[in-house]
């Protein structure tokens, strides 16, 4: 049926169906309610057991010598928490937790989606503009409760000639409300385009002649992706370091 | 083909062609899912994961800087025994040479007497054999002159002369004498 309606036996892409929200049970075409379970809450779930066995199965035992599994729990704690600690400062500490549950999530979550007839959650721009939004808002409103109106000296660059500062500030102030746009197009765009690229070559391997190319692209574009979520995982999470960091320290 | 199959139902069922995350009607499933998949992590993270890896973590540094203060305190006393042990091997090495020292000057004391008292004798017996050469040197001339005056008295007297003993002798012991 499906080679009828592409035109009998050509190539058939679907490159963008894997990110299509379906409900769980049911068919297609049912009405998705905000409460409806669809795969989205299937691999949000499964993005929630990825964290707890790799944070706390791993570190079950308390070993003051380390395992392979508690390793690798200490090397995510120790790379988070130093992150933190060297952009934000000692007073950034406190906020650790959150920026760990932004890290996790946004590592399990891509990873995740690069299990073959997977979804992957970070793809939507929905969820990346939550996370991206509410870095933003939460950033925003600890600058003022923690700076009051000194906040603003975030927009105002004292160090740069006075005719300057004006036009500076109009170009802080946009670059600051375009932040989390950037932020949450960059996290889903990068995870769509990959994934869509990798359906894409897989479509080609419908094609005997060009086959052994095309699952040989699959395969590069497969660890450029690996790359790619742990990447974006970490990008994501050294922005929201370096606004915390200027909500904290406003002034230049 | 079970996913172009789907696909082409989709299409067939009039699913919107396109990006599925521009799908507004989506939205609020998945928002409502994501925060609670948020608040979920947080909360694993923060009450059970965090301070358990914190605890291990501050428990290993304790538990180094303890074993690198039983090592430093190891060491010191290391040190110390090796100290001792140093003294130890100095003060026998000078007790070992005072008493070689008082020994050797013993030693030495013994060998001058001995060295002397032998000199003495050595120089004792010398002096006798000195005087018994002497005299068995004299006692060698005497009978020489004897024998050469017999000779001589003998010789005269077979060549036909008769030598009086008082010529003989004088010629004897100018003879000897020359």
């Amino acid at each position: 049926m499906a080679d009828e309606a592409h035109g009998g036996g050509g190539l058939s892409f679907h490159p963008m169906d894997q990110f299509q929200v379906k409900p769980l049970f049911g068919s297609y075409g049912d009405p998705i309610h905000w409460y409806t379970v669809t795969n989205v809450t299937l691999w949000l779930g499964l993005s929630i057991l990825a964290v707890i066995a790799l944070m706390v199965l791993t570190t079950s035992k308390r070993d003051v010598v380390p395992g392979r599994g508690q390793s690798i729990a200490e090397l995510m704690y120790g790379f988070v928490y130093k992150m933190v600690e060297d952009v934000t400062g000692k007073d950034g500490i406190k906020y650790f937790p959150y920026i760990m549950t932004l890290f996790m999530f946004i590592l399990c979550a891509n990873f995740l989606g690069l299990i073959p007839m997977s979804f992957t959650t970070t793809s939507h721009i929905a969820v990346t503009a939550i996370l991206g939004f509410g870095v933003f808002f939460a950033v925003t409103i600890l600058g003022f409760v923690k700076n009051g109106a000194s906040f603003l000296g975030l927009f105002w660059v004292s160090s740069a000639p006075l005719p300057l500062r004006p036009v500076l500030a109009i170009i802080e102030i946009i670059s600051y409300f375009v932040r989390p746009v950037s932020h949450s197009i960059r996290l889903a765009g990068n995870m769509m385009a990959g994934h869509a690229v990798l359906k894409v070559f897989a479509g080609f391997a419908q094609v005997a002649a060009i086959a052994p190319v095309a699952i040989i692209g699959v395969m590069a574009i497969y660890g450029l992706e690996v790359l790619v979520s742990a990447i974006q995982a970490y990008v994501f999470t050294i922005l929201t370091c370096v606004y915390l960091k200027d909500a904290l320290h406003p002034h230049h | 083909m079970a996913d172009n199959t789907n696909a082409a139902a989709e299409v067939a069922a009039g699913a919107p062609p396109g990006m599925p995350q521009l799908d507004v009607s989506t939205f609020e499933n998945q928002i409502f899912w994501l925060l609670i998949a948020l608040v979920a992590i947080y909360f694993v993270l923060s009450r059970v994961a965090l301070p358990r890896i914190a605890g291990i973590l501050a428990e290993r540094q304790g538990t180094i800087t303890n074993d690198i203060a039983a090592a430093e305190d190891l060491k010191a006393r290391a040190l110390e025994a090796e100290a001792a042990y140093d003294n130890a091997l100095s003060d026998a090495r000078a007790e070992a040479q005072r008493i070689a020292g008082e020994t050797k000057a013993a030693i030495q004391a013994d060998l001058d007497v001995a060295i002397e008292k032998a000199d003495a004798e050595i120089a004792a017996k010398a002096a006798e054999s000195e005087k018994a050469i002497a005299g068995i040197r004299a006692g060698a001339q005497e009978a020489i002159k004897e024998v050469a005056k017999d000779t001589a008295k003998e010789i005269v007297a077979h060549l036909g002369g008769k030598a009086d003993a008082r010529s003989i002798t004088t010629a004897v012991t100018s003879r000897m004498k020359g």
